[in-house]
């Protein structure tokens, strides 16, 4: 690898003029499961990596009343071991839990999984159908961007020179809510999702009928999907096997999937299918307490 | 080290319980920095992109793969590995348990095996055979086929 | 004269499960692998690697390389020595010296992707890899072929001009085909035609690596004498010695290998790659060099077995007796020519007693990785085909697979598909107990929602080899006794090593303390390979240990007096004949050989013939997911003739080892290639060897049929378990799903697509 400084700084603004510095040849270092293989492979070639972790914004999770919030920094373990996060977003846990093993849980960072914009990222697609918000601080001030627009192809980002994500953060659910993901992987750990499924849903107080819905889907296409006529397809219906099958339906034609080593195109689109159903009802299931 | 290499990293580690103080390239692993610099060859290197657990240390009392954490970033941490685990009192239950277990073959494995198996038992004294399965999912084993490795896991386990 | 022996049943150590004695270095990080070593002034070498599979070199400017501060030396193929073009047996498998020589360092031409091209020593890992980076290579790419069918077409690419093909004897040219060869005994075509039943299929597999965890190393010496000191992790010392001596041109003697502890091989880590490399850059740089490679070059450059293509038929008569079969085998053999076809006709029929069969197979070039050695190599192929076909015929003409495999089983005196006729093996004990055991004979019982189960079985078979191995003994004045041995260990040798010397002894195992030692340091012994280890080093020690009581027979005669002719010995004592009271035991001995003739030591050397025919049987169940394709192996059942178990544990650990690398053969794992012929799937990520949450626990069931070749009845175990997960997954998916496949790997992928029709 070409070798490159560390510059481990406290705040936000001294991380954000190092990598306004160096442009492209700087990064910054959360859980360094991508990074350091990256660099390793001379898929990047950098002058300096900056380690955000010591910055107390990028690694605080807060949840109240106006929601989740996770910074870009906090790994996937402080995620999934938060029991407020558990009990009121487990689809996040969903996503977070499964990334690598227990090793790579320890470091590897959620804000991390969005920079590294994989369209296979299981953390990602939760984060959408949380309706999820990405902070991000940068020389010329902070902007919001939502998770769904934040990733624009494979391994690229909105990210401009110098732009640092801060935080991700989400509204505190309704009531009646619930989301879930799953991936299908041929081992059943340390794998890259073939295709993967997230759903969040909103169902009247009966419990009988949808009245919102947001799908998104990993793997399928450049970038994680919000496959929005899936979701919409639901509002308003009654729950039941019918109204399920036609949204895993759209779901299936959302996906714009390639075939290489990891997947077919046929197979993959047959997955989101597969797991969209399941997922729907895995969703209304965490809904209806 | 070439002339135009980026400045080294001061740091202060404590590795199994004993302060170390150095400089390190900025760009160097955790697993180089232990093996390299520190001498400790026990933490072994299988793939260097995190997929095979032979690296496996502990960092705070959370298992990592060393090859994925720069030696830098442990200043002022707490690094434990396999040297660190046996005691003048003597082996570890899980080290005893592997040997009689038959848990190893080729033994490159084994100390990712046994850093990753007592970070779990520190935390969960009797854990399921799946969820022995689930902890180790993170650390390869091409001679065993597992078997052994979760029976001594589970014998440990008891102790 | 063949000696055999009688099986015992009244052992003291042998069959016992003491404790490895190299296990407490290897739980605590002590043991010093490949890579562990360090040496005064130690220096990296990296290699530059070819990013094409097949390209002619234009050239090669290493000038920013060797201007770099902490650039020691850059070798490109100019400095490999001219190897002659000359076949040397490495006991599983043969090396030609200029193949091998190429293989290493290209010439004017790669041949695979990541073939090295240049080498850079510099002051530490990183800088050198810098320093590689610095390399320019200018390349002509040309067209990459990386199966059999397109090698073989009209046409193709040619891989290596000068490739002299030998087909049924006729030479050849212009060719990938290195090799065609043919048994044939019968009259195949007249029991084919008057078969009752026959069943022809195609199968086709993809290439797939051993997978140990551990990547190639390699630290060497040239010294100022010209004397070349090599210290790596390899499954022979000697054989390694073998191939670097004749890379680099010299006298075997100018070689020294040290072998180190060793992580994983499963026959991988029997060629040589970086040790010649890392030999002329120390010579070049008068320092010692170590190099590891690098996970993506040990997938790309090293040891994978060969994937290929099959046509199995089979004939039985209306009594469900096998009366005909042929075979047609093609292996790419990766780069240069040595696919393991040779095994793979061994082994194709061995389960079966078959009056009528042919088989020909085809050795391939192909621009990938050179196959080395895996586990059992060729065997695991030919027994997905043979045993998914047997599967099928049954199905078909309705009969009961397992009693039409007890029906037809080989036994002492059946003729082996290349003509070799067995001697004593158990095979139909094997089958017997697999028809008795609880796995079989438990209900299958209820799949989780979603998801279909079947059971599916499997024979497995490896002829085993013997060749040679030296020991030597000494006995220390406490009573233990050193035993120095040839053979690397690389599974739990050691300790069944010391085994067979302290049955003879009549000491404990913990009493012989077992050493593998440099190539200077005992006499020649073959490769950790072919499953020989327990049965050859073992014999050798087994006669060291009694040439050893002949030895201290002679200090007791001196102690007493007495004739040694009037010495007995017998568990552990020694006594005289004419006098029963007067005895004196080893360790009591041990203390008093320095006033009875000073030290006592002995030797054992042997070269034998197969370490005994090893058979297996496995037994799977299986759960699938209708609407992924996803498969859970839920119960596992390994069943084999082991001979004698010397140390359980670990013969169990051979069983549930193997199966493991054959179910991930069987459900995942593939050298995934790009149409440039590189290898897209090249991480542990991708590849998808099987973690601990893919797998239940793997039962084993040791069937013991003595070996009588061996003293304590041992047969080769290592290999034969890699050989029936293959088939048995196949032959449960069909259980489970009804569907048929035909190639590997049975991912979910292909399951999906196969019950979407």
């Amino acid at each position: 690898m070409h070798p490159f400084a560390y510059v481990a700084p406290v705040t936000v603004e001294e991380a954000v003029a190092v990598l306004d510095k160096h442009g492209d040849r700087a990064r910054p270092l959360a859980g360094g499961t991508d990074l350091l293989v990256k660099t390793r492979a001379n898929v990047w070639e950098l002058d300096a990596v900056v380690d955000i972790k010591n910055i107390p914004e990028l690694m605080t999770v807060t949840v109240g009343n106006d929601g989740l919030s996770i910074g870009a920094g906090v790994p996937c373990y402080q995620i999934y071991e938060n029991s407020e996060v558990a009990a009121g977003y487990p689809c996040i846990v969903d996503g977070t839990d499964i990334i690598g093993g227990i090793q790579i849980q320890s470091r590897a960072a959620l804000g991390g999984n969005l920079c590294n914009a994989a369209p296979s990222a299981d953390g990602v697609c939760p984060l959408i159908v949380h309706s999820a918000v990405a902070h991000i601080a940068g020389p010329g001030g902070n902007r919001e961007v939502a998770v769904e627009d934040f990733c624009t192809g494979p391994s690229q980002t909105v990210l401009k020179k110098g732009e640092l994500l801060v935080s991700m953060s989400m509204p505190k659910p309704p009531a009646n809510f619930g989301a879930a993901y799953t991936r299908f992987i041929p081992r059943n750990e340390m794998d890259i999702a073939v295709a993967g499924v997230a759903v969040s849903l909103v169902l009247d107080p009966s419990g009988q009928n949808f009245e919102s819905a947001r799908i998104a889907l990993a793997s399928v296409g450049p970038v994680p999907i919000l496959a929005t006529a899936a979701g919409d397809s639901l509002a308003g219906k009654p729950v039941n096997d019918e109204s399920i099958a036609a949204a895993a339906a759209l779901a299936r034609d959302a996906a714009s999937p390639i075939t290489d080593m990891r997947g077919t195109i046929e197979q993959r689109r047959q997955l989101i299918e597969v797991l969209t159903g399941r997922m729907i009802n895995k969703a209304i299931e965490r809904a209806r307490g | 080290m070439t002339t135009t290499s980026p400045s080294m990293v001061h740091i202060k580690t404590t590795v199994n319980g004993q302060v170390h103080e150095l400089l390190v390239p900025p760009y160097m692993s955790l697993l180089d920095t232990l093996r390299e610099l520190i001498g400790l060859t026990g933490t072994k290197e299988g793939c260097l992109d995190g997929n095979c657990g032979a690296c496996t240390v502990s960092v705070n009392g959370r298992i990592v793969d060393s090859c994925l954490v720069l030696g830098a970033e442990v200043d002022g941490k707490e690094v434990d590995t396999i040297e660190g685990m046996a005691t003048p009192e003597g082996l570890h239950p899980l080290q005893q348990a592997f040997l009689e277990e038959a848990a190893l073959q080729c033994g490159i494995c084994t100390p990712g095996f046994l850093v990753a198996a007592k970070s779990l038992l520190d935390n969960e004294p009797s854990p399921s055979e799946g969820r022995i399965r689930h902890w180790l999912a993170g650390n390869l084993c091409r001679c065993t086929g597992y078997d052994k490795i979760v029976r001594a896991v589970q014998k440990a386990s008891t102790q | 004269m063949v000696a055999t022996f009688e099986p015992k049943t009244d052992y003291k150590v042998i069959g016992t499960r003491p404790i490895r004695h190299d296990g407490y270095d290897k739980v605590t990080g002590r043991a010093i692998y490949g890579a562990d070593l360090t040496l005064p002034g130690l220096i990296w070498g990296v290699c530059v690697r070819s990013p094409h599979a097949h390209a002619n070199i234009k050239s090669i400017d290493t000038s920013a390389a060797e201007a770099m501060d902490g650039v020691f030396a850059v070798i490109t193929g100019a400095d490999m020595p001219e190897a002659p073009d000359k076949l040397v047996d490495l006991g599983e498998g043969n090396v030609n010296f200029k193949w091998a020589s190429n293989k290493l360092m290209a010439g004017d031409k790669v041949v695979y992707r990541g073939h090295p091209v240049a080498a850079v020593a510099a002051v530490d890992r990183y800088t050198a890899e810098e320093a590689a980076r610095k390399v320019v290579v200018e390349y002509e790419v040309l067209k990459a072929v990386t199966n059999v069918v397109d090698a073989l077409a009209p046409g193709a690419p040619i891989v290596l001009e000068d490739l002299v093909g030998d087909d049924l004897g006729e030479d050849v040219t212009n060719t990938n085909m290195a090799e065609h060869i043919r048994h044939e005994f019968g009259d195949v075509e007249g029991a084919m035609a008057s078969a009752a039943h026959t069943i022809e299929r195609e199968y086709n597999m993809q290439m797939v690596h051993q997978g140990y965890i551990e990547p190639h190393n390699a630290t060497a010496v040239w010294d100022e004498e010209d004397r070349i000191k090599i210290w790596t992790s390899t499954q022979g010392a000697f054989t390694a010695r073998t191939q670097i001596a004749g890379i680099l041109q010299v006298d075997v003697s100018k070689v020294k290998v040290t072998p180190l502890e060793i992580g994983g091989g499963f026959g991988g880590k029997i060629p040589v790659y970086f040790e010649p490399i890392a030999a002329i850059l120390s010579k070049k740089s008068r320092r010692p060099v170590k190099m590891v490679m690098e996970r993506v070059a040990v997938f790309e450059t090293t040891g994978p077995t060969p994937g290929g293509r099959m046509i199995i038929k089979l004939g039985a008569d209306a009594n469900g007796k096998l009366v005909a079969a042929t075979a047609d085998i093609w292996f790419e053999a990766g780069a240069n020519p040595g696919a393991v076809i040779g095994p793979a006709a061994m082994c194709v029929y061995a389960p079966y007693e078959i009056p009528n069969t042919r088989i020909d197979c085809w050795d391939v070039v192909v621009n990938k990785p050179k196959t080395a050695a895996y586990r059992a190599p060729g065997s695991p192929q030919v027994a997905f085909a043979m045993e998914s076909a047997v599967e099928e015929l049954c199905q078909e003409a309705g009969w009961d697979s397992m009693q039409f495999r007890i029906d037809n089983s080989s036994r002492e005196g059946t003729r082996r598909g290349d003509g070799v006729l067995f001697s004593k093996i158990g095979m139909e004990e094997v089958l017997e107990a697999a028809k008795n055991s609880d796995h079989w004979n438990a209900p299958l019982g209820d799949p989780p929602a979603g998801k279909k189960r079947g059971r599916g079985m499997a024979n497995g078979y490896w002829f085993n080899i013997g060749l040679k191995s030296s020991v030597n003994l000494a006995v220390n004045s406490d009573g233990t006794v050193m035993l120095i041995e040839g053979s690397t260990d690389i599974g739990g040798t050691r300790v069944s090593m010391a085994m067979h010397v302290a049955e003879v002894l009549g000491i404990g195992a913990h009493e012989v303390r077992p050493s593998v030692v440099d190539t200077e340091s005992v006499g020649y012994t073959d490769v950790t390979g072919g499953s020989r280890t327990t049965y050859a080093t073992g014999y050798a020690c087994w006669i060291a240990a009694n040439n050893l009581v002949d030895e201290l027979k002679k200090r007791v005669a001196i102690l007493w007096d007495i004739s040694e002719d009037d010495v007995e010995f017998s568990d552990g004592v020694f006594s005289s004949k004419a006098e029963s009271e007067k005895t004196i035991d080893f360790k009591e001995l041990a203390g008093k050989l320095a006033d009875l003739g000073g030290p006592a030591i002995s030797t054992g050397s042997v070269d034998l013939e197969s370490a005994g025919d090893g058979f297996g049987l496995h037994i799977v169940d299986i759960d699938i997911d209708t609407e992924t394709g996803k498969t859970d192996v839920v119960r596992y059942t390994a069943i084999q003739d082991v001979g004698t178990a010397i140390h359980p544990s670990y013969v169990e650990g051979q069983l549930q080892g193997g199966a493991v690398q054959g179910i991930g053969w069987a459900l995942n794992e593939e050298y995934y290639m790009e149409e440039d012929g590189s290898m897209a799937n090249s991480s542990f990520l991708d590849y998808r060897m099987p973690t601990s949450l893919d797998l239940p626990p793997i039962d084993t069931i040791l069937v013991e049929v003595p070996n009588p070749l061996h003293p304590y009845g041992v047969r080769g175990v290592g290999e034969t378990p890699i050989c029936p997960p293959i088939p048995a997954v196949a032959n449960a998916i069909n259980d489970a799903v009804g569907i048929r496949l035909y190639n590997t790997p049975m991912n979910a992928g292909s399951i999906m697509k196969a019950l979407s029709k």
